[in-house]
C-alpha cells in the first residue's frame, strides 16, 4: 500500500520534470533552424543524440560559422558528463543486456537526478523510466514544434533569437556554478576562449576552454571539495 | 556535412552513455579524470556563453562585439536570480535584445 503511494509519488514527480524540461526543447528546435539546420537535422537531434546540452552545443557551434566536425566534437565533449551519470545509474537500475542497451538512450541529467537519490531498486527504475520517458516524448514533440515555428519567423535576429543562444547555455551552466571552484573554472573557460577568437576558426575557442578542465583537474589538491555530480 | 555531424554526434553520444552503463565504476575512478570531467561540462558551457554573446562574424572572420546580446545575457542574469524556469529565461533574453533593436 505504501510502496503503491510511494510509485505514484515517483511517477508524478518524473511526469513533472518531463513536463518543464520538454518544453524547452521549443526553444531548441527555434535555436537550431536558427543557426542553419532544416527541421528534420533539428528532429534527428533531438531523437538520436538526446542529451541537451551537447544539441545545444552542435547547433550554438554550427550557428557561429564553425566547421560541422567541430560542432559534433563541441557535442560530443558535454556528452562525456553522461559516462559519469551511468556509472553511478548503472549499480543501482541493475539492467543487463538488451534492457541496459535501451535504457543507456534515457541517460541524462535529469534521469540521473531522478533515480540516485531513490532508496530501492524499484523505486530507482520507476523515477529513471518516468522522468526518462517523459522527456524523450515532450522533448521530441516540442523540438518539432520549435524548428517548425522557427522556421516560419524569418530573421531570427529580429526576435533576439542569436542573443538566446548565449543565455540557453547560460541556464544549462547556472546550477553548475555552486561552489568557487566551478566558478573560477567558467571564468577561466570563459577567458580562453574569448583570447583565442582572433587566433582560431570559429569552433576551436570553445573547444581550447577545455585545457582549463584538464589544468585544473591536474592542480587541484586531494582535499579540494568534490562535486557531487 | 551538417548531417554527418548529426549523425556523428548521435552514435559518439550513445556511446558515451553505454559505456558508463556498462564498465565497472573503477575503470574511470581516477581522481584527476574524474576531476577533469566534472569540470569539463562547466568550462564548455562558459566557454559558449561567452563566444555566443561577445563574437560576431565580421567581414573578415570572428571578431569580439558588444551589441543587444549582451543585454540580453544580462536580462537573463536577472531572471536566473529570480529563479525563473530555463523557458522564460530563454524568451526575456531574446525579447530583451528584439526589443533594443527596434
Amino acid at each position: 500500500m505504501r510502496d503503491n503511494a510511494t510509485t505514484r509519488t515517483t511517477v508524478r514527480d518524473g511526469i513533472a520534470v518531463g513536463i518543464a524540461t520538454g518544453a524547452y526543447g521549443i526553444s531548441f528546435g527555434a535555436i537550431s533552424v536558427a543557426s542553419g539546420l532544416d527541421v528534420w537535422q533539428s528532429c534527428a537531434l533531438s531523437l538520436l543524440v538526446f542529451t541537451g546540452a551537447s544539441q545545444f552545443a552542435l547547433v550554438g557551434v554550427i550557428g557561429s560559422g564553425g566547421a560541422p566536425a567541430l560542432a559534433a566534437l563541441a557535442g560530443l565533449l558535454l556528452g562525456t558528463r553522461n559516462t559519469l551519470y551511468g556509472l553511478k545509474v548503472s549499480p543501482m537500475l541493475g539492467w543487463r543486456g538488451r534492457r541496459r542497451v535501451a535504457a543507456a538512450h534515457l541517460l541524462i541529467d535529469e534521469t540521473t537526478a531522478m533515480s540516485i537519490t531513490r532508496t530501492s531498486r524499484e523505486q530507482a527504475r520507476v523515477g529513471f523510466l518516468s522522468t526518462g520517458l517523459s522527456i524523450f516524448a515532450l522533448w521530441n514533440l516540442a523540438t518539432l514544434a520549435g524548428a517548425l515555428a522557427g522556421d516560419s519567423l524569418g530573421d531570427p535576429r529580429t526576435y533576439g533569437l542569436d542573443a538566446a543562444v548565449g543565455c540557453a547555455f547560460l541556464a544549462l551552466l547556472w546550477p553548475r556554478l555552486d561552489s568557487t571552484h566551478n566558478r573560477v573554472a567558467a571564468v577561466l573557460g570563459a577567458a580562453v576562449a574569448l583570447s583565442v577568437v582572433p587566433l582560431t576558426p570559429s569552433g576551436v575557442p570553445v573547444l581550447a576552454a577545455s585545457v582549463v578542465a584538464v589544468g585544473m583537474a591536474l592542480i587541484a589538491r586531494d582535499d579540494a571539495p568534490e562535486e557531487d555530480r | 556535412m551538417i548531417r554527418l555531424a548529426v549523425l556523428g554526434c548521435a552514435v559518439g553520444c550513445y556511446l558515451l552513455k553505454l559505456a558508463g552503463m556498462s564498465v565497472p565504476e573503477w575503470v574511470l575512478d581516477h581522481p584527476i579524470l574524474r576531476r577533469a570531467a566534472d569540470l569539463l561540462p562547466v568550462v564548455l558551457l562558459a566557454a559558449l556563453v561567452a563566444v555566443q554573446v561577445l563574437v560576431s562574424r565580421g567581414a573578415d572572420g570572428p571578431a569580439l562585439s558588444i551589441d543587444a546580446r549582451l543585454a540580453g545575457l544580462a536580462a537573463a542574469v536577472g531572471a536566473l536570480l529570480l529563479r525563473a524556469p530555463f523557458v522564460v529565461v530563454v524568451f526575456v533574453a531574446a525579447l530583451t535584445a528584439a526589443l533594443l533593436r527596434l
